[in-house]
């Protein structure tokens, strides 16, 4: 388990992070959600180590990770940031095949090869391989971030908006894929995703961040209800339960309306 | 495929160091003077090994590490420094002083202030800018700037006589090389490879950037200060040995990376400097054959090199 305690973060004199604490439950999927400048991708550097805290610590099984060795923490956590440019030239292949360094430090051996290409299964990359990753589309590339991060291998993996970039098809394979992980892998993993409804469709709990603390955090069905996402999100907001998902609808009222009038328009024509 | 690729690449690479390297031994050798003049060539060979693989690999990494490929260990303003260490022998002890004409004292006495200012510009001056290039490179062009006009300003002080003294010691030059010297560069060279490769796989999960390698395992801040030092170190022994002439680094760390088109180090390590020396070779020819000594290898250099530099500034402005 990983339980962050009274983590702030402070630039400057701004608190953009403010004594958040949480526990990560094993074996689920935690979805991070909350408005832009919320603080999701500063608690998730600073859960993985990449950004030092001003205060607080985080422990993993009990032990803060800053004492932790750095090549044992990177087989227990992964960390996928949101956004990734590299002006390097390298395939897919080669970039999949660093989630690997912390196992055999650049030497490949049969079973890292082995776990390369069922990464590469995952994310149905088999026709890119070989492609620099610098020659990809958005939604490519990304996922063969996610490839690589899948091939580290690691108890927990921390993902900073992957669906960023995807089209609908491999949005849901992808978290299809995590669900995959945490079923038959026993993976933790921890999301930050944007879309409430994959949100509310593919994970078990939900913390909700607002001004750098924790809204609420709870099961999804603990948070995913319309007053409390209409504080954080500061929008109306309507849940309808439709084929057992609880779907939030975030239409703007106004658009009937001119649809109503373009309608008549045309009529009128 | 890929790797043979690269594989046979390296191969030629060597190739045509061999053939650049024994066509410039034999070139119009005198058999009269065969004993003279095979060794004295021999020596600006290995001086040019020693040198073009310093720099290769100093270059490589320290844009590795800054990730930037318009960027040299130098952009410090090294080579001014260099040129101010140079001159203010001469203007405070006189050319006569042994400071500047022995070589060993003048040596170890620019390794050690040209070392000393490297590290300080790379701790100090990384830190505090955040490794914002552009900042960086304003600084580097105003401490450039700052002690380029000292010398000048001392330059124009001491006499005419002196100036011409202290003149053939502001060009690299691989001409009058001390055998003691290049023997101690080697040396540090040597030591400072064995660093570098023992743990070359690690310079490739670095190039992923400072998130990148943490997630992977590897101690970022530490990797990255041990491998200044080590950039440090031989930035300042090639500019000690033969004179400022880091901007071949750029040059050449482009022309491998066109080359090779990998982010490998092994590979970008070792065709640099091939490429490196292959340079230092021809550009030795230039000066010794075509213009019997009467220009400086530098100029030739940062010629070649300026021309390269606008192009690929150029092409990065069109893309
Ligand atoms: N390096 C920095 N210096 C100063 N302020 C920063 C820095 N990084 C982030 N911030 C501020 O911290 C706050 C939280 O940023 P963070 O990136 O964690 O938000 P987020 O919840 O991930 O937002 P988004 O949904 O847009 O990704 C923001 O107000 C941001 O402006
Ligand atoms: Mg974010």
């Amino acid at each position: 388990m990983i339980s962050v305690k009274g983590i702030t973060k402070l630039y400057g004199d701004k608190k953009v992070v403010d004594d958040v604490s949480l526990s990560i439950a094993k074996g689920k999927i935690t979805s991070l959600i909350g408005p832009n400048g919320a603080g999701k991708s500063t608690v998730l550097s600073m859960i993985t180590r990449l950004l030092d805290n001003d205060s607080g610590e985080v422990l993993l099984e009990g032990d803060n990770i800053f004492t932790q060795p750095n090549t044992d923490l990177a087989k227990k956590i992964s960390i996928l940031k949101q956004s990734n440019h590299l002006e390097l030239k390298i395939t897919v292949r080669e970039l999949i095949a660093f989630g690997r360094y912390p196992y055999s430090k650049g030497r490949l051996t049969k079973e890292d090869n082995a776990l390369i290409d069922e990464a590469i299964n995952y994310m149905e990359l088999e026709q890119f391989e070989d492609r620099y990753i610098d020659e990809l589309s958005g939604g490519q590339r990304q996922r063969a971030y996610i490839a690589m991060t899948i091939a580290q291998d690691t108890e927990y993996i921390f993902l900073d908006e992957p669906l960023n970039n995807l089209d609908m098809k491999h949005s849901v394979q992808i978290m299809q894929i995590l669900r995959r992980l945490v079923r038959e892998r026993n993976k933790t993993i921890i999301i930050v995703i944007h879309d409430i409804n994959f949100a509310s469709c593919y994970s078990d709990n939900i913390v909700a961040l607002k001004d750098g603390e924790v809204a609420i955090s709870g099961t999804k069905n603990e948070v995913i209800k319309k007053d409390i996402l209409e504080e954080i999100y500061e929008m109306e907001i309507n849940i309808e339960c439709i084929m057992g998902h609880q779907i939030c609808i975030y239409f703007d009222e106004h658009a009937d309306a001119t649809v109503d009038d373009f309608v008549k328009e045309q009529a009128q024509i | 495929m890929l790797k043979d690729h690269k594989n046979r690449l390296l191969l030629v690479l060597s190739i045509v160091t061999v053939i650049v390297i024994v066509f410039y031994m034999l070139f119009q050798i005198d058999f009269d003077i065969l004993f003279y003049q095979l060794p004295s060539r021999g020596r600006r060979i290995l001086s040019i090994v020693i040198v073009g693989v310093a720099i290769a690999v100093s270059t490589v990494i320290f844009q590795t590490i800054v990730k930037n490929r318009i960027l040299t260990p130098s952009i410090m303003g090294l080579d001014s420094v260099y040129v101010f260490i140079q001159t203010s022998i001469v203007f405070i002890a006189g050319v006569s002083s042994p400071f500047l004409l022995n070589a060993h004292f003048n040596y170890f006495l620019s390794l050690g202030l040209l070392t000393l200012f490297t590290l300080f510009v790379f701790r100090y001056l990384f830190k505090l800018t955040k490794s914002n290039v552009f900042i960086l490179l304003l600084i580097g062009i105003i401490l450039g700037t700052f002690f380029g006009n000292l010398s000048t300003f001392m330059q124009q002080l001491i006499s005419p006589d002196d100036f011409l003294v202290l003149q053939n010691t502001l060009f690299a030059s691989f001409n009058v090389v001390n055998e003691d010297l290049m023997l101690l560069t080697a040396i540090i060279l040597i030591i400072m490879l064995i660093i570098v490769l023992k743990d070359f796989h690690s310079l490739d999960v670095l190039a992923l950037g400072r998130d990148g390698a943490i997630n992977l395992g590897v101690n970022y801040d530490r990797k990255v200060s041990q491998l200044l030092v080590i950039v440090a170190i031989l930035v300042s022994v090639s500019t000690a040995l033969v004179g400022p002439i880091m901007f071949l680094g750029l040059l050449v760390v482009n022309i491998a990376h066109e080359l090779f088109k990998t982010y490998k180090h092994i590979y970008l390590i070792i065709g640099t400097s091939l490429i490196s020396i292959i340079a230092l070779v021809v550009g030795q020819m230039i000066v010794q054959f075509v213009f019997q000594n009467s220009v400086e290898i530098s100029v030739i250099i940062n010629l070649v090199g300026g021309v390269y530099f606008i192009y690929l500034m150029l092409r990065r402005g069109r893309e």
